[in-house]
């Protein structure tokens, strides 16, 4: 939580201000009991007469007025402040998700990030508000009233104090007993939950395989658990009322006596007992919420965690020098390059080959065999864990993510779009493309027809996802989106899957004619589609099986026979 | 809601109170004595200021008899309110448990027409969020409504008693401070839209940027989009801080209504006291104290019975959502005569079948299948043909709405599902896993089978070397979604489920669509292995897959169009032959 206290750095005079005022209202309220004893004190028993206690009534209402207002300039800074907090922190954290590299994407996981964006900045939100508006209130009042106990008397100031004590005990103790008591109802919640999810999502297969009485049984099991762990729970936490009401009555006892032994010497007056009575009766209310503000504040120091673990993440892109002159002997260069996930086996081992502007590199194995972490080595998605990928002859972890990046035109293995218009979409391979440039691109991407088939042309409208295009016009158009670009780097990543071999072949000739030479690395499953390329890198459980053209392959590849075998029949090839 | 349907719930929410109707009856009599003490101890305490007037002039026997009242009364006003507090928690929380047991065993007999029906999201939040929603309604029905409505007439006739023209003082201005609360709260109302739809937006566009971070990476997109979050940020900020400021303002308006009541009070107390001739009923400081402490009393159960009120409301609207699951109307029960089939041969034949999901839409009609023991059946044909509907009815997921299938001769509406289901072994294109380790999901069908038995179906599915290389072999423990395995992996391992219980016949369903060719091919060998002497159903995309089939059904529109082995369906020329050369077209 203290990291992100920074956030409050543009509302510090706010921060400040809204207890300050908060307190000015309670020690308003901390009046109110003096008021009311010098009406009883002066006004009845003293005989100031009525007009004596018409007027100290105005003070109480006044005292009520003014403290309204200051309650109400707090409550205003305070929501400025948090919701300024919450502005600022939002808007950092996004910035720090897009900077994550893909191994960390891939650590966090998508679904983990927009839960810290969403909602666990809104319980931080809801934190800092909360303290900014009771952290001081309730102490004080607290303690203002011990206080003013022992201003009107050092005895009934003792009561107030040891009352305070024991109160805090009850109150605190019960609290941290419950808190794990209701940590294990949570997670039984979830387990219950997770059965009910998992029954209706596999309820193919349990029926098919007769687990119905398993389920309910196992089922009500958890439920079992669940209730029993509430019950528990609840037994203990429901001793927090009559508890304390048992201690500040008792408070209130000892007060009233030692107050009644001071009046008997003089000491005292009867509105003043009175007043120590009241001042009793408001310690309890502000400890309960003082208490709840605990539980609340501990919830958003919890979430606080959560984000500063994105936050801590190390910053992964490479700022880099650029791209050389003249370059390397080769444009791509793979030099024995392993690539490993965080804490997996090599998905790559011991990769080499290289690639030349103008090539076709058809990339092909199994499921898992590292095709898609091979091309991704070269925008530097992910680092090599040993060897050495070069682009135009330096070292990609030197080039700098932005200016690598920007030379690739990459089309990814699950086509999606974002909601917009085509041509929004359309730059995002770039911004300044012309309207001609994004149709050339379409057209080469056999995408044309899908843009003449929608209503509104490059403006009609685009579904979150691309949902309201088929699997085929999405993949159509995201080879488009890559090609606005004019990259030197093009990678199709399993990306014509849903193509009919046709439209395959025709987006295959069209990328021949691209005058700006460009390397192409197709990955796919389909020996079809990668058949004319210049180069095939056969992959098999991340080792290079062998690299060839498809003729050469065929002879010398065993592998690559099986795979293209297993799509042709033997006498067709 | 209609009111009638109101009505009915609350007459269901009473018959779940029913077996702990004694409990309801005890807490209400506790909450009685509760609210009794909580009224009482004021009036003790104002008597006990009453012994205490001036110095020399304290009555101190007339207080140790008051103490030792007070003494009692507060025990006894403690002891009740906890021994209430853990009998409501234990109402609620078994009805709560007594409602998702029902509940989830309610699903299980469900058909599958209502789970297909509606989202996974939709019936588990009903089981969860509604169920808690209405225990939290239940709860504070129980505790606060029965506990504030009696403190409020108590604390009432109690004023009246010690000092009408207060009491009425006190009656007449505090509602105000419900309509305060009233007021602010439909007045923020609009702003909390307003607010939550800002975040709704924002949220949007983070789950679509964040779920393809990988694509903004790779386009360089990161500025733009922040500058667009940057937009919606500050619009939700200020949205956020109007709402958050007006709904705090109902805390400080109502307590200063309640020093308003205090001030008011204070002053008709002390004039009472001033002038003690010109009123009828006698009053002392001790009195006024008592009022001065109810007054502050008095309010709260009115605020807290306007929070009961929504909340009930609330918590009528989620039951009337868990019943409406628990009342769905569960699938046809087996019959009473059906029999177990036992001793399968594996004929299997549709006579007159007809069926559709949707009374508006046909689908199948009057379909006629007959597959003979120990076939190799493939159903092929483009999306949305009925393929998965046969294999729905095949495994009694659904019924046809005429017509009857049969197995061995006997209409499996004669027999038990279940033993419908336990002759059927069934690979999904959709594959799913339990959480659980790897062996739990491959004994799913074969509880007792040994660890040779489980590791030889696996290495007959292909599936032994990933296993081996997971961490913990066949004791990993995968999540609910099959954690770190490929779609590939997961379908290795429903296969393995089906190697190791070897029923009679077999529904495959794409079984290998997202398994490379080349293990494919070597699974095929397996399946082919394990097809031989059974009636299988095989369902594929892949034509390559089907083509040793003994009968391949050619189906268009919820008909079959063509019937064959692949050569005879070839040289006919006709929709398979014009499907099959457009997947392998050159």
């Amino acid at each position: 939580m203290g990291k992100l206290l920074k956030y409050l750095r543009h509302y510090k005079l706010e921060s400040i201000l809204a207890p300050f005022f908060k307190l000015l209202e309670a020690s308003f309220e901390l009046i109110v009991p003096l008021i009311v004893a010098a009406i009883i004190d002066n006004g009845v028993e003293g005989g100031r007469g009525a007009g004596y206690v018409v007027g100290m009534c105005f003070v109480l209402v006044a005292l009520g007025l003014v403290g309204l207002v200051s309650a109400v300039t707090a409550q205003y800074f305070a929501a400025k402040s948090a919701t300024g907090f919450a502005r600022e922190l939002r808007g950092d954290l996004f910035r720090k998700m897009q900077s994550l590299s893909y191994s960390q994407i891939d650590g966090v996981g998508t679904s983990r990030m927009i839960t810290r964006m969403t909602s666990d900045v809104n319980q931080i939100q809801s934190g800092v508000n909360l303290v900014l508006r009771l952290f001081m209130r309730s102490p004080f009042i607290v303690f203002g009233a011990m206080i003013m106990a022992y201003v009107i008397s050092v005895a009934a100031g003792n009561v107030f104090a040891v009352t305070i004590a024991v109160l805090c005990v009850v109150v605190f103790g019960i609290m941290i007993a419950t808190i794990p008591l209701y940590r294990k109802s949570q997670s039984n919640l979830d387990s219950v939950t997770a059965a009910t999810r998992q029954t209706l999502v596999g309820v193919r297969v349990l029926r098919a395989f007769c687990k119905e009485d398993e389920e309910v049984a196992s089922y009500n099991r958890r439920n079992t658990a669940l209730y029993s762990s509430q019950k528990f729970a609840g037994l203990i936490s429901a001793l927090m009322n009559p508890l304390t009401y048992a201690i500040i009555n008792a408070g209130i006892i000892a007060l009233i006596y030692a107050g009644a032994l001071n009046v008997q010497s003089g000491a005292l007056t009867q509105g003043e007992v009175i007043a120590l009575y009241n001042y009793m009766t408001q310690i309890l209310v502000e400890l309960i919420k003082l208490a709840n503000l605990i539980i609340t504040v501990t919830k958003s120091f919890a979430c606080a965690g959560r984000v500063n673990e994105i936050f801590d993440l190390p910053d992964m892109l490479s700022g880099g020098k650029g791209l050389p002159e003249g370059g390397g002997a080769h444009f791509i260069e793979f030099k024995n390059v392993c690539a490993r996930y965080s804490g997996g086996a090599n998905a790559l081992t011991d990769v080499s080959f290289t690639a030349e502007r103008g090539q076709t590199i058809g990339v092909i194995g199994g499921t898992g065999s590292g095709k898609t972490t091979l091309v991704n080595l070269i925008p530097h998605f992910y680092a090599a864990s040993e060897g050495e990928v070069s682009v135009c002859g330096a070292n990609v972890n030197d080039i700098g993510d932005e200016a690598l990046r920007s030379m690739c035109g990459i089309v990814p293995q699950r086509a999606v779009l974002f909601s917009g218009s085509i041509r929004q979409n359309m730059k995002w391979g770039n911004e300044n493309a012309t309207d001609e440039q994004i149709t050339a691109a379409l057209k080469l991407a056999c995408a044309d027809d899908v843009v003449a088939s929608k209503e509104g042309g490059l403006d009609a409208h685009v579904e979150q996802g691309g949902k309201n295009f088929s699997g085929g016009q999405r993949q159509r158009l995201t080879i488009a989106r890559a090609l606005v670009r004019r990259p030197q780097i093009l990678i199709l990543d399993d990306s014509a899957s849903a193509l009919d071999y046709a439209t395959d072949a025709r987006l295959r000739a069209n990328l021949r004619t691209l005058d700006y030479d460009p390397v192409v690395f197709i990955v796919s499953q389909r020996t079809s589609s990668i058949k004319g390329a210049d180069k095939i890198i056969v992959l098999d459980d991340g080792r290079v099986a062998g690299i060839g053209t498809h003729d050469e392959l065929l002879k010398s590849c065993p592998l690559y026979g099986e795979i293209h075998y297993s799509q042709y029949e033997k006498e067709g090839a | 809601m209609a009111v009638s349907s109101k009505k009915n719930v609350y007459r269901r929410v009473l018959k779940q109170l029913r077996p702990y109707m004694p409990l309801v009856i005890l807490s209400l009599a506790l909450a009685l004595v509760t609210v009794a003490g909580n009224l009482w101890v004021p009036i003790i305490f104002g008597e006990i200021i009453d012994l205490i007037i001036s110095p020399g002039n304290v009555d101190f026997d007339g207080m140790t008899a008051k103490f030792i009242l007070l003494g009692g009364v507060i025990a006894a006003t403690c002891a009740a309110q906890w021994v209430m507090n853990i009998i409501n928690n234990n109402i609620t929380y078994s009805v709560v448990r007594d409602i998702r047991s029902q509940a989830f065993a309610h699903l299980q007999v469900l058909p599958l027409n209502y789970i297909d029906g509606h989202s996974y999201g939709d019936i588990v939040s009903r089981n969860i969020a509604d169920v808690d929603q209405f225990a939290d309604g239940l709860l504070m029905g129980f505790t606060q409504l029965f506990t504030g409505v009696l403190t409020i007439i108590g604390t009432l006739v109690l004023m009246l008693a010690l000092n009408w023209i207060i009491a009425l003082i006190v009656f007449f201005i505090t509602p105000l401070s419900l309509f305060v609360a009233k007021f602010i709260a439909t007045r923020t109302y609009s702003m909390f839209i307003e607010t939550s739809r800002l975040r709704g937006e924002q949220t949007a566009f983070v789950e679509e940027m964040i779920d393809n971070l990988k694509v903004v990476q790779a386009f360089g997109r990161e500025q733009p989009n922040a500058v667009t979050f940057d937009g919606i940020n500050d619009k939700l900020s200020a949205a956020s801080l109007k709402s958050t400021f007006y709904s705090s303002l109902t805390n400080p308006c109502t307590r200063f209504v309640n020093s308003v009541v205090y001030a008011a009070v204070a002053l008709s107390g002390a004039l009472s006291l001033i002038f003690p001739m010109s009123l009828p009923i006698a009053f002392t400081a001790g009195k006024l104290t008592t009022l001065l402490s109810y007054s502050n009393q008095y309010t709260k159960p009115f605020n807290e019975i306007s929070g009961v009120v929504t909340e009930l409301q609330n918590a009528v609207a989620c039951a009337a959502r868990i019943y409406e699951l628990i009342d769905e109307p569960a699938q046809i029960p087996d019959d009473p005569d059906a029999e177990e089939l036992t001793d399968v041969r594996g004929d299997v034949a549709f006579e007159d079948v007809t069926f559709s999901y949707d009374p508006d839409k046909k689908l199948i009609e009057h379909l006629n299948i007959s597959a003979l023991a120990g076939q190799r059946v493939a159903i092929v044909g483009p999306t949305g043909c009925g393929k998965t509907t046969l294999i729905n009815l095949l495994m009694r997921f659904y019924d046809p709405l005429e017509g009857s299938i049969s197995v061995d001769g006997r209409s499996t509406k004669r027999v038990t599902r279940r033993s419908l289901r336990r002759n059927y072994g069934m690979v999904l294109q959709d594959t799913w896993l339990r959480s659980g380790t790897i062996r739990d999901n491959i004994v799913i069908g074969a509880p007792e089978a040994t660890d040779e038995q489980v590791v030889a179906a696996a290495k007959a599915a292909h599936a032994h070397n990933f296993i081996m290389q997971l961490d913990k072999g066949y004791d990993t423990v995968i999540g609910e979604d099959g954690g770190n395995l490929s779609q590939g992996q997961k379908q290795l391992l429903c296969i393995t489920r089906i190697m190791l219980c070897l029923p009679p016949m077999l529904i495959l369903d794409e079984a290998t669509s997202s398994i490379d060719t080349r293990t494919e091919m070597r699974i095929q060998r397996a399946f082919a292995r394990l097809m031989e002497g059974r009636t299988s159903f095989i369902v594929a995309h892949r034509l390559s897959t089907i083509k040793e089939a003994d009968v391949i059904l050619v189906m268009k529109d919820g008909n079959i169009i063509e019937q064959g082995t692949h050569d005879e369906l070839i040289a006919r020329g006709g929709f398979y032959n014009k499907l099959y050369n457009s997947q392998f077209a050159k």
